[in-house]
């Protein structure tokens, strides 16, 4: 029933606004932890549940921690970067663009598909589900669908009558195509089309094909990572899919709106690997969860303020279960403006993602060579 | 017939300064003449009304109430951005929803967001540094950024922060200390008692200046020294070189051309560093005053110039196309589905993506939003009941006779829908479309019925054309 076989594929959960990270792998041993979270925020021993004993997770992730126990889950800690603008902009994009000293264009995921797929053959090998497209996926001339509702997913759907449209669609293709070359803006818009098209037939197909008993939540999230079901056991060639949680910019009343978020988070994680399985398309799966940063040690009474250095969740049958690296010294001496610092490059973590699950050389992908955290199992490993 | 020049010219200063209009607004505006327009749009008198508000509550109350969703929000402002005859007033209203981005994500009650844009539709014509203060002390913006946990012991940042460098000043032109100072300074500009509620929404938010969470010790910021309040603080940034040219750089990048995303500006130099300079120096010379400033940049050579610079924000396609089709005009529940079709090509009203706003140009252009913006343009410009693209099947059966050629067809409706300025390869697509039915006749009912369909299906073509994604 192996399936390894089948090419590695990459699942993105970006969490936007900084997850607390601190409260969702909780130092609840910590004495300076319970010290600085005496605002309100702590979580106490008798709430966690406990990975060992000295950490544990949020009680909210218990849907998850089933998937730690099983050791299919690795907690990466200490994640981060020299000099944390504490921006959430400037931090999310030196996450997309691996550029921490300057303002990057291109996005690591889009460099990684552009390296799993060259020529550009299959304008599905990457997939953002969610509106837009985050920089971390943008690159010029890497095709990437970006779907909002994958139900709904079509080219100038309003023509009804199929032999009319395809003519209208065959104009498109040769418009577009004849906009490539024209300079830059219209050589990225050309390309753009022509991907949406093709894309779209892809996908429509794929979307056929999905059925599943798994009940997800009728939260955005859970929407979107069963949309990400639904394409990987489809077969479709999609090699990474990117897609986001937001509103962790918990400044005030970070309780409840915390607890939501990862409320939500955690049933969708859960019933996404539940739904894998039961498709035995699990196997060639790694979800990798981030965030832009951390927040402060100490909280501000209801909330907390931004910070530096966080951590990363990784979650397979492929990944090395565990706790992973060194959680940063929480002594208020050991803090730089009250924030913890980060032990492990931001830029290793994703090293190991390209290059131990993805094959890919990683090196001009996060420009650079970064020490890289063992969370994936080597080839025949078990 | 009014010059063929002067109608696109016209027609790219009511994209920009406005949502668009039709053909026969064009004409009438072409008549009034291209500076007057300007002076109409910029500085509108009170004979020339905005949507109607009261109307508007009093038959969809729901669309002022609040609430954890976008929706009643987005669909007010869709019938203000639809109905106005004020649109440079609303678009720079939204202008402002992107430079001081609020977000329902957090506000969580929809009608102070509302009330936040309201605010910016009041004022957005005014003075910069009026505005300024006014926001400073808008409870969706002071919730939005934390100021209500901005302690004298324990100063919260947030507000600070995106104040100096989303707001004001661009990254580069203050340090972190001049950041915590300014938080400082902040202090106890909070939000009111929550009470009374009131009867069919959820209370509002009040600004309240509470002097025992204040800290009135002595700041240093950006190398001045006092005991410096929230006031204050907005009067040494206004005269900061660097605050004209922010701004400048923002209305620039809105109506003139794309520039590169804001976390870019204080590396990458604008597009036109002269004008850049000679809208700061405008903004300077006239006290923050924004009409001297909109009047010059919207008869300059460089705005004219830059007609299909700059790629349609998702909102500019909706509230565009609507009105070019004539869609929606007036009171109708419509409003609401269609007010969350923006936010499925990449930009949702009152929920920008995060406190910086949208990145604009090219950002808005990606497989899914192609997908998304081709199929609304099309729906609506090849449905020829609508009142709007009836006019243009009537512009183009009265244009050539009773018979009509594919190329003549083209012509007509590349014309009709912009004017819009297309490649020869892409007018030679459109053509050889047009040939595989032949030529057109408008000679009887059913053949002009036939016709109609076939131009409908033209439009349909043309709005998935390239070209038409820049405005």
């Amino acid at each position: 029933m192996t399936t390894a076989t089948k090419p590695p594929v990459l699942v993105v959960v970006q969490l936007t606004g900084g997850n607390d990270f601190m409260n969702t792998v909780v130092p609840y041993d910590n004495g300076h932890y319970r010290d600085a979270r005496k605002g309100g925020l702590r979580i106490d021993e008798d709430a966690v549940l406990k990975l060992d004993g000295e950490f544990g997770l949020h009680p909210t992730l218990a849907p998850i921690k089933e998937l730690y126990d099983q050791g299919d889950m690795a907690v990466l800690h200490g994640v981060g970067y020299p000099n944390s603008p504490r921006s959430h902009f400037r931090s999310m994009d030196i996450w997309h663009t691996c550029e921490p000293n300057k303002v990057g264009t291109e996005g690591w995921a889009g460099r990684a598909v552009r390296d799993l797929d060259p020529s550009a053959e299959n304008p599905v090998t990457g997939v953002h589900i969610g509106q837009g497209l985050p920089r971390a996926l943008v690159v010029s001339g890497v095709p990437v669908a970006s779907v909002a509702d994958l139900s709904t997913y079509g080219l100038l759907t309003s023509i009804e009558q199929e032999q009319k449209r395809d003519k209208m669609l065959t104009r498109f293709v040769n418009m577009y195509g004849r906009a490539i070359g024209t300079g830059p803006v219209n050589d990225y818009l050309g390309r753009t089309g022509l991907d949406a098209l093709k894309g779209a037939d892809i996908l429509k197909d794929g979307r056929a094909k999905y059925s599943s008993g798994v009940e997800y939540g009728t939260d955005q999230i859970s929407k979107n990572l069963r949309d990400i079901a639904s394409i990987h056991t489809a077969d479709l060639g999609t090699r990474l899919f990117y897609t986001s949680h937001v509103g962790f910019d918990t400044h005030a009343n970070q309780q409840p709106t915390f607890d939501r978020l990862w409320t939500d988070l955690a049933r969708g994680i859960a019933d996404f690997w539940d739904d894998l399985r039961a498709h035995q398309a699990d196997e060639n799966v790694v979800m990798f969860l981030f965030s832009e940063f951390g927040r402060r040690v100490r909280d501000n009474g209801s909330g907390s303020d931004h910070g530096a250095g966080g951590g990363c969740i990784a979650i397979g049958p492929r990944v090395r279960g565990g706790l992973h690296g060194q959680f940063p010294n929480m002594a208020p001496e050991a803090l730089e403006s009250g924030d913890l610092v980060p032990n492990q490059d931001f830029r290793g973590v994703y090293s190991t993602l390209l290059e131990d699950w993805l094959q890919l050389d990683p090196v001009p992908i996060v420009d650079g060579t970064f020490e890289k955290p063992a969370f994936i199992q080597t080839v025949g490993a078990a | 017939m009014p010059d063929t020049h002067d109608v696109a010219l016209m027609a790219h200063l009511m994209r920009r300064a406005g949502f668009g209009a039709d053909r026969e607004e064009l004409e009438r505006r072409v008549a009034q003449g291209y500076e007057a327009t300007v002076e109409e749009l910029v500085d509108p008198p009170e004979s020339i009304p905005r949507a109607d508000e009261d109307l508007l509550f009093r038959y969809m109350p729901s669309l002022e109430t609040g609430g954890p969703v976008t929706d009643p929000g987005a669909a007010n402002w869709l019938y203000q951005m639809l109905n106005t005859q004020r649109p440079l007033e609303e678009k720079m209203a939204f202008f402002w929803h992107h430079v001081f981005a609020t977000g329902n994500s957090k506000i969580d009650n929809d009608n102070h967001l509302t009330a936040q844009v309201k605010l910016f539709r009041e004022h957005g014509l005014g003075n910069y540094g009026e505005l300024l203060l006014r926001i400073a002390k808008n409870p969706a913006m002071i919730y939005w950024l934390d100021n209500n946990e901005n302690h004298k012991r324990s100063p919260n940042e947030n507000w600070g922060r995106e104040l100096l460098e989303l707001f004001s000043l661009g990254v580069g032109n203050y340090t972190e200390t001049d950041v915590f100072e300014c938080a400082r300074a902040f202090t106890g500009w909070t939000l009111g008692p929550k009470i009374p509620r009131v009867p069919n929404h959820r209370f509002f938010f009040q600004f309240e200046f509470r002097p025992e969470e204040h800290d009135f010790g002595e700041k240093t910021f950006l190398g001045r020294t006092g005991a410096f309040n929230g006031d204050d603080i907005i009067q040494i940034i206004l005269e900061q070189p660097a605050c004209a040219r922010f701004i400048a750089r923002h209305l620039y990048n809105f109506f003139v051309a794309d520039e590169a995303q804001v976390p870019a500006w204080d590396i990458e130099p604008p597009r036109d560093p002269e004008a850049i300079d000679l809208m700061a120096k405008t903004l300077v010379d006239n006290n923050y005053e924004l009409k001297p400033l909109l009047r010059l940049m919207l008869n300059s050579d460089f705005f004219k110039q830059a007609m299909f610079q700059k790629v349609k924000s998702p909102v500019e396609v909706v509230v565009g196309t609507l009105r070019l089709t004539g869609d929606l005009q007036g009171l109708t529940q419509a409003v609401v589905p269609v007010a969350r079709e923006s936010g499925y090509m990449g930009q949702s009203l009152h929920n920008p993506p995060s406190v910086e706003g949208w990145h604009t140009g090219p950002d808005w252009i990606n497989s899914g939003a192609v997908v998304s913006r081709v199929n609304f343009v099309a729906d609506h410009v090849s449905d020829v009941d609508l009142p709007g693209v009836r006019n243009i099947v009537r512009r183009v059966a009265a244009s050539n006779g009773k018979e009509m050629s594919p190329a003549a067809l083209v012509d007509e409706c590349v014309d009709l829908i912009g004017p819009l300025q297309v490649s020869e390869q892409t007018r030679a697509e459109l053509i050889s479309h047009a040939e595989g039915d032949g030529a057109l006749s408008w000679a009887g009912d059913d053949d002009y019925a036939a016709s109609a369909q076939r131009v409908g299906e033209m439009l349909a073509l043309i709005a998935a054309t390239p070209e038409y994604q820049f405005g």
